[in-house]
């Protein structure tokens, strides 16, 4: 750059781009838009694993402390896969909100969730949403979930051990038909018919499990899903708020409904009375 | 290490041609024929064997490389520069299996090494690839296709082409002879790149290399025998085109 010369500025110190991915490395400071959105400059001489072990260690002086109050579940079944999640956020024992949104719709064929860290989630599901549109302009077809369940998982990986504190569920359907993958900030990348994720997971994998079955129509799928969050909110002091619920179909993803939990709560009490 | 500053070598002349890249193209000439056809559910590749010397051993596969084990490719031109183009083309077919979870489409390694190719025309102190590649295989979803890529890193999809020495009239012959009735049909396919390759080679089962692939079964390099069988039964054919003629008068 013709001004960095001019003012004797030596660039080649501000050259210590930290883990850039897909795009080469870059030698300017944030110039181009392609490769700053993953690149982190970062301050010379300094090694961001050993630096951010004291925010992740639990025994260590600092005293910040990430919660990761949530509960989100998404299941497979035979008309396409089920996406329910709560909406508190909490800090400590208080309340932020009970409006957060925790679905993350990447495009419109492909959902993540958030939990753990709501930057964190929101961000990279962000640039995964931008790889998956590179993929799908490059070879004219779209990408399959586990392409793109894959490819946030190694960029997770690249930042192993630095303190990201992401639990989330990638979910669509591709050419092999409904796809459900769990992915988090360890590194783990699993496929299975059903996940829960967050405080509140307990609760959930409970009545999930007891009311599961591959063959569920459609409205029985979609009350599992937003019943299973209910009670997980019930119990769990971290999760509450709206269950907002999807559903995953092979034109794409739906958004079915958004139910306060407390409507859930008289409703399944007058059921029970009924019975 | 400075290679920042080499001089680039493929630069653009006063009339807009890449001169290097066209010269490359020269050398793809010298290169001994290749050949490939695609049917409806079988590609064949079909090269022409170099004589070898005396003491030389004669190693059956050289000029015919499997990328994976649904693609093959085949080139004419520089051996030393496709033997390189070839290690990196079989290592993109396991990362994108890796990444991806799905093995390679065609089209994807097709635009792979025609990428690759084109990186060295726009290089500082490289010069391009000397060989075009005809790439053959079949999809994950079973359809077949045949590329070829050449030194400037453009690739095109053929039902049938050829490459190298007497590229011209062997394509000549086989916009003629290819047909949908040759395309239905295996043998007729196989037969097909063989009368293609013996129209500029000499006849011979010792001077050609053919291999075919089926989908979801590996390549099969055609034993000498085989060979010979096909080209008993093309002679026969041709004589009894010959007979025929000869009736008509």
């Amino acid at each position: 750059m013709a001004l960095a010369d001019v003012c004797g500025l030596k660039t080649n110190q501000l050259k210590n781009s930290f883990l850039s991915d897909f795009g080469g490395s870059s030698t300017h400071l944030l110039d181009d838009a392609l490769t700053s959105t993953t690149n982190f400059t970062v301050p010379y001489g300094i090694d961001p694993v050993e630096s951010l072990k004291e925010f992740t260690n639990p025994k260590s002086d600092v005293k910040i402390h990430f919660d990761h109050g949530t509960t989100t579940l998404a299941f497979k079944f035979q008309h396409g896969v089920i996406v329910a999640v709560d909406s508190r956020a909490t800090a400590g024992p208080s309340i932020e909100s009970q409006t957060v949104k925790k679905v993350i719709e990447i495009n419109p064929y492909l959902l993540g969730t958030m939990a753990g860290g709501a930057a964190d989630c929101a961000y990279w599901e962000r640039v995964l949403a931008r790889q998956c549109r590179i993929y799908e302009l490059r070879n004219k077809e779209r990408i399959s979930v586990a392409a793109a369940s894959k490819l946030l998982a190694n960029i997770v990986y690249n930042y192993k051990g630095m303190g990201l504190s992401m639990g989330t569920m990638i979910c669509g359907w591709d050419k092999r038909g409904p796809g459900l993958y769990y992915v988090d900030s360890d590194g783990e990348r699993m496929s299975n018919n059903i996940y829960s994720v967050g405080s509140g997971s307990v609760y959930a994998y409970g009545v999930l499990d007891s009311g599961y079955r591959y063959d569920l129509s459609v409205e029985e799928a979609i009350d599992l899903g937003r019943r299973s969050i209910y009670h997980a909110t019930h119990r769990d002091a971290y999760s509450g708020g709206v269950v907002n619920l999807y559903h995953m179909k092979e034109s794409g993803w739906e958004f079915i409904s958004q139910t306060d939990v407390f409507d859930l709560h008289y409703q399944y009490k007058a059921e029970k009375e009924k019975k | 290490m400075s290679s920042r500053y080499d001089r680039a070598i493929t630069v653009f002349s006063p009339d807009g041609h890449l001169f290097q890249v066209e010269y490359a193209q020269e050398a793809v000439k010298k290169g001994s024929t290749a050949v490939g056809v695609r049917g409806n559910n079988i590609v064949v590749l079909g090269v022409e064997k170099k004589a070898v010397a005396k003491l030389q051993e004669d190693r059956t596969v050289r000029k015919i490389a499997l990328l994976d084990d649904h693609v093959a490719l085949a080139f004419a031109g520089l051996t030393a520069d496709a033997r390189i183009l070839i290690n990196r083309a079989r290592v993109e077919c396991q990362s994108h299996k890796l990444t991806v979870e799905d093995p390679v489409t065609l089209e994807y390694i097709t635009r792979y090494i025609a990428q690759l190719k084109q990186k060295y025309t726009q290089s500082n102190g490289r010069r391009p690839f000397g060989l075009s590649a005809l790439i053959i295989g079949f999809d994950y979803d079973g359809t077949p296709h045949l590329y070829q890529t050449d030194p400037s890193g453009t690739y095109h999809e053929w039902k049938a082409n050829a490459i190298g020495r007497s590229a011209k009239p062997v394509r000549e012959f086989l916009e003629k002879s290819y047909t949908d009735e040759v395309a239905g049909n295996q043998e007729e396919c196989i037969k097909l790149a063989l009368k293609a390759l013996l129209e500029v080679v000499q006849s011979g089962a010792k001077n050609v290399e053919l291999a075919v692939m089926r989908d979801k079964e590996p390549l099969k390099m055609l034993e000498l025998e085989e060979v010979e069988k096909y080209i008993a039964e093309i002679e026969k054919e041709k004589e009894e085109e010959a007979e025929k003629k000869k009736q008509k008068k």
